[in-house]
């Protein structure tokens, strides 16, 4: 320790050893929640009623979709950052911190997953139809190449 | 572990006098949290009742109808606006600015309220269409 220039010894480091990278991710995650929650919650309260038809309609339009897929990754990004700071805090056993941190990666790749998968879903049968159980699985399935 | 390893890693309330600026810490911490599980959770669940169809959607309405799904839904909310306002307050804070005493305890007690009173109103926009 403290051989090279001082620029060396700073960059990436820190008691971290990873320098302000986690810290800043953060902070952009925070004011993408920020911009893209505003805009959710506003949506969400000026919808005209919250039946299947309204809702599904307004989801599976190309603005909502993208929208919600962004609110998706921002979120759950941050949540992530978020939890592992809480994971450093209170679990001190190495093995359990390596444990939780694993856990912790595969439910928010998972969540992530899961989140836009619903959401491509229901831009393609949402547009489709919105209409009735039975038409939706018709759809879908011409849009599959079924019968 | 080592006895010398053995410091605190985390802030420990028995023994900080209590003051505003640790409530919004903590609260900021526990909406945090509350919006990462709970939050990611229901998100997850209403997104997947709406692309599976109108049934399962009938099916989380349902539960959202509930004591218990109101009870959530406004929690949520109450976290979401909490955990913005705080948020706020720590973009205000890493640029340097309100850390005079009396300044970020004025605000320290401004942005829970501030929340409580974002929640109200936008119950009261969805409960009086």
């Amino acid at each position: 320790m403290g051989n090279g220039t001082s620029i060396g010894r700073v960059r990436g480091h820190g008691s971290a050893h990873s320098g302000t990278h986690h810290w800043l991710l953060q902070r952009y995650t925070a004011f993408g929640n920020l911009v893209l929650g505003l805009w959710l919650l506003f949506s969400l309260v000026t919808l005209k009623d919250y039946q299947f038809e309204t809702v599904a309609s307004w989801a599976a339009g190309p603005v909502a979709a993208l929208g919600l897929a962004l609110f998706v990754i921002s979120t759950f990004w941050h949540a992530r950052l978020g939890l592992q700071v809480v994971i450093e805090d209170y679990v001190h056993e190495p093995a359990n911190k390596v444990a939780a941190m694993t856990l912790l990666n595969l439910v928010t790749f998972a969540a992530i997953a899961a989140g836009l998968f619903f959401i491509l879903r229901l831009q393609i049968v949402g547009t489709a139809s919105s209409v009735s159980g039975g038409m939706v699985k018709s759809a879908l399935q011409s849009m599959m190449g079924g019968r | 572990m080592a006895a010398t390893n053995n410091r605190p890693l985390s802030p420990h309330l028995q023994v900080w006098r209590w003051g505003p600026a640790m409530l919004v810490s903590i609260l900021h911490r526990v909406t945090g949290n509350g919006l990462a599980i709970v939050g990611m959770a229901v998100l997850l669940y209403w997104l997947g009742s709406l692309a599976s169809g109108p049934q399962a959607y009938e099916a989380f309405l349902a539960h959202a109808g509930k004591w218990y799904g109101k009870v959530v839904l406004v929690g949520l909310t109450w976290a979401f606006f909490n955990h913005m306002a705080s948020g706020i307050r720590h973009f205000v804070l890493d640029i340097g600015a309100g850390f005079e005493l009396k300044s970020n305890a004025a605000w320290s007690v401004f942005t829970p309220l501030a929340a409580i009173a974002a929640t109200v109103l936008t119950w009261a926009a969805i409960l009086l269409k």
